[in-house]
């Protein structure tokens, strides 16, 4: 696949939309905008939002739009350029010179690079597409190493000098906003801040999603969730939640709990904290039976 | 407005757009200027939405700020009178961060307007505070290094107990012709932890908040990474202000920006407001967090124990310092003070500069958790 299918399957944003549905992820129409804009204009894509919004399963679906394999690199608070970029596998190296013995030998060959995410997708940029998740959990030092990559999309080895990738490959970045991006990194990207969807469009998620949901049930568990998401909770559930507890109190009913009960006794999988339970517990039942209702 | 020669008359409206963000302290590039006018041709664009979504998408205003971005969109693209402007969390605590300087010029006025924000207890006034000679200089230099420290996941060279470093090794051995010299050594590093003061400017603290807006100064300056926030009945985050290296100035301005001095507390829900900022509560995280209040909290305590219980489970170490403690009858004996003494590590004194610089300094050494040393004393 070249970069001129990517745009031929890029088409405009609806068409974007509708090769997500078909990879099962439902975008509304500004994530759908958003993704068409980072790859016609060749910029990278920055997706914030909450976590539990789905920032990472779009990065997924994008890969599958475009037919693409997915290459992940997780952050973490000092993740380096060994973690990253590239490293040198020094016991084959050590071992290649023990036995090369008089021999001349090159240990700067292709076959002691262990290529990281960020170099893997410099070297077949038409065949990967990079997620960076969770770049808020990095420090201020690696965000400046991505900068670099991100602008020139090219890396220095010093023992073999620069890789360049032969065309602009496909980038997705993803923050929880735990804390701000520098303003440079901002404004190289594509943004895109995903919220919440409405309960009519989690409904459909959860529909799409979920195993054997009824729609009755999807409605009733979206309408419930956008409920609780209304109260100050320390982690408010997402959609991947939302999801979960559709699919337990589904099979709780099948197991023979009438419906009220179902979703009460399933709450586990929505709510993950302690405090938030014994603060929802009271208004559990009233908030179920209206969104059964 | 002066029009570049090789500029189009229909791309003109989005340069204008660009350059009235800017006016109103968006941080905008000239390259997402471009980006943003390539995009809107790549859209065709066939409607206003699309106008907007490809604005949205590559002039990327922050999310906080979101709703001013729709509005001056409104105001520019569909001749709406006037942006009006209003503030986006409905949340009864306010919380405000001075990013920049434009920015708290545009909040205040936006609080002037809006009347029902403002509380019946708060009563909004500014101060200033002079400067007088105390001993906070070696309270700056010595903060650094006397934070807690913890190990980063970065290594650095080391000449004795370490794990070996691979790759400076194996350069080594390739320079020295195959021959192994000296293994070298690589550790991880120490880093010091951060440092966390939440001031307490209501009326009752009066006499103490000047001294520890000084103190606060010097920590931004000494410490590698601290933050400063004030509350009272609001929330407000002052760090930057002290950045400002000269004390002078950097107080005068923090001053400006806390709109609550001297008036109620409402120490539980700001906390609680702090928490529920993501951005914030991360700071939290793993830090010294010194809390500077007499936790003289009227009516209900059951927001500021809450609150207090998720600090105690991110902070590193949690402390109270309280000018009440200066005087040798005091006892934890209020009820929101007993409630809130088990997730303390420390309660201490706060009543002057001198005590509170000895406690920060003293942060890396280990100490009986509060509620040890108040059941001995009484």
């Amino acid at each position: 696949m070249t970069s001129t299918d990517a745009a031929e399957l890029a088409a405009s944003p609806e068409a974007i939309a509708a090769h997500l549905a078909a990879s099962r992820y439902l975008a509304d129409d500004s994530l759908a905008t958003a993704i068409f804009l980072a790859i016609r204009l060749g910029k990278p894509l920055l997706l914030e939002g909450a976590p539990g919004v789905g920032k990472t399963e779009a990065a997924k679906a994008v890969a599958e739009l475009l037919g693409r394999e997915l290459v992940r690199l997780q952050c973490y608070e000092g993740i380096d350029a060994g973690h990253a970029l590239y490293e040198w596998n020094y016991q084959r190296q050590l071992l290649a010179i023990r036995h090369a013995g008089e021999h001349e030998i090159d240990i700067y060959d292709d076959r002691f690079l262990i290529a990281r995410p960020l170099l893997q997708v410099l070297r077949a940029p038409v065949e990967r597409v990079l997620l960076v998740d969770e770049i808020d959990r990095s420090d201020h030092e690696f965000e400046a190493l991505l900068l670099e990559f991100l602008s020139d999309f090219q890396i220095s080895i010093p023992e073999r000098g620069t890789i360049r990738a032969a065309t602009q490959p496909i980038v997705i970045l993803t923050s929880n906003r735990t804390r701000e991006l520098a303003e440079a990194l901002r404004r190289r990207c594509v943004y895109h801040w995903i919220g919440y969807p409405d309960a009519l469009r989690e409904a459909e998620i959860i529909m799409l999603r979920s195993g054997d949901v009824a729609e009755a049930t999807a409605r009733a568990v979206a309408n419930a969730v956008q409920e609780i998401r209304a109260r100050p909770l320390a982690k408010p559930p997402g959609i991947a939640e939302a999801v979960e507890w559709a699919n337990a109190a589904t099979i709780l009913e099948k197991g023979g709990s009438p419906w009220p009960e179902a979703f009460r006794r399933a709450i586990g999988v929505l709510i993950k904290d302690e405090e938030d339970l014994s603060a929802i517990a009271p208004e559990l039942d009233r908030i179920v039976e209206e969104a059964l209702a | 407005m002066r029009r570049p020669e090789n500029l189009r008359p229909a791309a003109v409206p989005f340069l204008g757009f660009a350059r009235l963000l800017r006016h109103h302290a968006f941080p905008i590039a000239p390259e997402q200027t471009t980006s943003f006018m390539r995009a809107v041709t790549l859209l065709g664009p066939r409607s206003m939405n699309d106008i907007r979504e490809a604005a949205l998408a590559t002039l990327a205003p922050s999310p906080d700020r979101r709703g001013e971005f729709e509005a001056h969109f409104r105001s520019y693209f569909y001749g709406d009178a006037k942006p009006s402007i209003e503030g986006e969390e409905d949340d009864e605590t306010r919380v405000k961060d001075d990013r920049s300087a434009r920015e708290e010029e545009r909040q205040t006025i936006r609080q002037e307007k809006g009347g029902e924000l403002s509380s019946a207890l708060e009563q909004l006034s500014s101060r200033d505070f002079q400067r007088d000679a105390d001993g906070l200089g070696p309270f700056r230099r010595k903060l650094a290094s006397s934070l807690p420290a913890r190990r980063s996941f970065r290594t650095a060279r080391t000449r004795s107990r370490g794990t070996l470093d691979l790759r400076r090794s194996l350069s080594e051995i390739v320079s020295a012709d195959g021959d192994i010299p000296v293994p070298q050594l690589r550790r991880r590093q120490a880093v010091s932890r951060k440092l966390l003061l939440l001031i307490d400017v209501s009326g009752s603290m009066k006499l103490h908040t000047a001294d520890y807006l000084k103190l606060a100064h010097a920590a931004v300056q000494g410490a590698d990474r601290a933050e400063v926030f004030t509350f009272g009945t609001r929330l407000t985050r002052i760090t930057s202000a002290l950045r400002i290296r000269d004390r002078e100035q950097a107080l005068a301005r923090a001053a400006a920006l806390v709109d609550d001095w001297d008036g109620g507390t409402r120490m539980g829900p700001t906390l609680l407001a702090f928490l529920s900022v993501p951005r914030f509560s991360a700071f939290a995280r793993g830090a010294c967090v010194v809390i500077l209040s007499d936790a003289l909290e009227r009516g209900d305590h059951t927001d500021l124990e809450t609150a207090m219980r998720r600090f105690s489970a991110r902070a590193f170490r949690l402390s109270l310092a309280t000018p009440l403690a200066g005087d040798a009858r005091f006892r934890p004996a209020t009820v929101a003070l007993r409630a809130i003494l088990p997730v303390l590590d420390d309660l201490v004194d706060g009543s002057s500069l001198g005590s509170l610089t000895d406690f920060v300094l003293s942060l890396a050494r280990p100490a009986p958790a509060a509620e040890t040393i108040w059941k001995r004393v009484s």
